[in-house]
C-alpha cells in the first residue's frame, strides 16, 4: 500500500502533501489539547506495534500479499488524533530509513493510510458502535469491520489519486477492480490482526482502549456493607 | 499502583512488539504486497522510480553489511521499533508538555 516515486505526478503529490500536512497539524493540536498523562507512553507503544505489525506480510492470494495497515487500530486504541499521529510517524520512519513509501509520495501515503485509514476508519468504527449494543466484545466487532473497511477506503484513495495524476497508462475500471479486489483480501487480514490486538488490550487494561472508554464503570462510592446482610 | 501497572503494560507490550518484530518478521511474506501486485498486473509498476535512501543502511528492511538474510530484516524491525518508539515518546510527551504549560499559565495570575 505504500506509494513509491514516480507513480503518481509532482502536482497531485504536492496537493496530497499539503493536505495531509494540514490534517496532521490539526491532529497534532487537538492531541495536545486531550492528551493524558498515560497516553502519551502508549500512543509511542502503538506506533512502535503498527510498525512491527507493518512487517508481517501474510499472503492473500497466489503470489501476492499484505501486511496490517493500522489505522483503525491505532485510532479505537488511542483516540483518532493521538492514532493520525502514530501512522504518519510510522509512514515517516518508513519512508526516511527504511525505503518503504518514495519521500515525493509521503503526502498520499499519509492521506491514505493515516487520515482515511486512519480517521476515517475511525468514524466507521464509531458508526458501527452506534449501531451494536454497548458491551466490550462489540467494540471488538466494530474495530474488526471497520478495520476491514478502512483497508478498501484507502485502495479506493490510491484510485482516485492514480485517476487524478497516475503516469502510467493504465484502464482505469480495471484498475479499481485489482485494487478494492486485492485489498478487499487484504482487509480480512486487517480486521483479524486489528480484532485480536484490541481484544487483549481490553482483557488486560480496558481502560487503556480509548475506543472503550464509555464502558468504563465509574468509581462510585458505597458505604460498607455489614457481612450479615449477604 | 495506576502508573506502575501502565509502565508494566508498556514495557509488555514492547517486549511483544519486539519479539514480532525480531523473531516474526524474517518469516513474513516476500511477495509483492496489495498495490504492487496490481501495479504489476495493470503494467504501471516500470514507472516506480528508484527510492532516494535506496542506498541507506537500513533499506528495504535489511541492516546493510548483516548478510544472513533473517538476522539482518530482524535486527532492522528491532531499529524500526526502537526509533518509532523513541521518536513517538518524545513527540508525545512533548504535546503532553505543551498542554500542561498552556493549562498552567491559563490558570496562573
Amino acid at each position: 500500500m505504500h506509494i513509491p516515486d514516480g507513480f503518481i505526478n509532482a502536482s497531485t503529490s504536492l496537493a496530497a502533501g499539503v493536505v495531509s500536512a494540514g490534517g496532521v497539524g490539526v491532529a497534532l493540536k487537538k492531541a495536545s489539547d486531550t492528551m493524558e498523562e498515560k497516553q502519551a507512553p502508549l500512543a509511542g507503544l502503538v506506533a512502535a506495534f503498527v510498525f512491527a505489525a507493518q512487517m508481517l506480510n501474510f499472503p492473500v492470494a497466489l503470489g501476492t500479499s499484505g501486511h496490517l495497515l493500522g489505522g483503525v487500530l491505532a485510532t479505537v486504541l488511542v483516540g483518532p488524533w493521538a492514532g493520525v499521529i502514530c501512522i504518519a510517524l510510522v509512514l515517516f520512519v518508513q519512508a526516511l530509513f527504511f525505503a518503504d513509501g518514495g519521500l515525493s509520495a509521503l503526502g498520499l501515503n499519509v492521506l491514505n493510510m493515516a487520515l482515511i485509514g486512519g480517521l476515517g476508519g475511525y468514524v466507521v468504527f464509531l458508526a458501527i458502535r452506534g449501531l451494536l449494543p454497548k458491551t466490550r466484545p462489540m467494540v471488538v466487532a466494530a474495530s474488526a469491520i471497520a478495520a476491514g473497511v478502512s483497508v478498501v477506503l484507502a485502495s479506493i484513495a490510491f484510485f482516485v489519486e492514480y485517476a487524478i495524476g497516475g503516469v502510467g497508462d493504465v484502464s482505469l475500471g480495471a484498475m479499481f477492480a485489482a485494487m478494492v479486489g486485492v485489498h478487499a483480501l487484504i482487509g480480512i487480514g486487517e480486521a483479524v490482526i486489528t480484532a485480536l490486538t484490541v481484544s487483549a488490550v481490553l482483557g488486560v487494561r480496558p481502560d487503556l482502549v480509548y475506543g472503550a472508554r464509555d464502558l468504563l464503570q465509574p468509581l462510585e462510592i458505597r458505604p460498607s456493607e455489614p457481612a450479615a446482610r449477604v | 499502583m495506576d502508573r506502575k501497572n501502565l509502565l508494566l503494560f508498556v514495557v509488555g507490550g514492547l517486549v511483544v512488539t519486539l519479539g514480532l518484530a525480531f523473531f516474526v518478521s524474517p518469516l513474513a511474506s516476500g511477495s509483492p504486497d496489495g498495490l504492487e501486485r496490481v501495479a504489476i498486473d495493470q503494467g504501471f509498476a516500470d514507472t516506480a522510480e528508484e527510492h532516494a535512501v535506496g542506498d541507506g543502511p537500513l533499506a528495504d528492511y535489511g541492516v546493510k553489511g548483516v548478510e544472513e538474510e533473517g538476522l539482518s530484516t530482524g535486527l532492522a524491525g528491532v531499529i524500526g521499533v526502537a526509533v518509532t518508539f523513541g521518536v513517538g515518546m518524545i513527540l508525545f510527551g512533548l504535546l503532553r508538555t505543551l498542554r500542561a504549560r498552556r493549562e498552567g499559565s491559563a490558570s496562573g495570575p
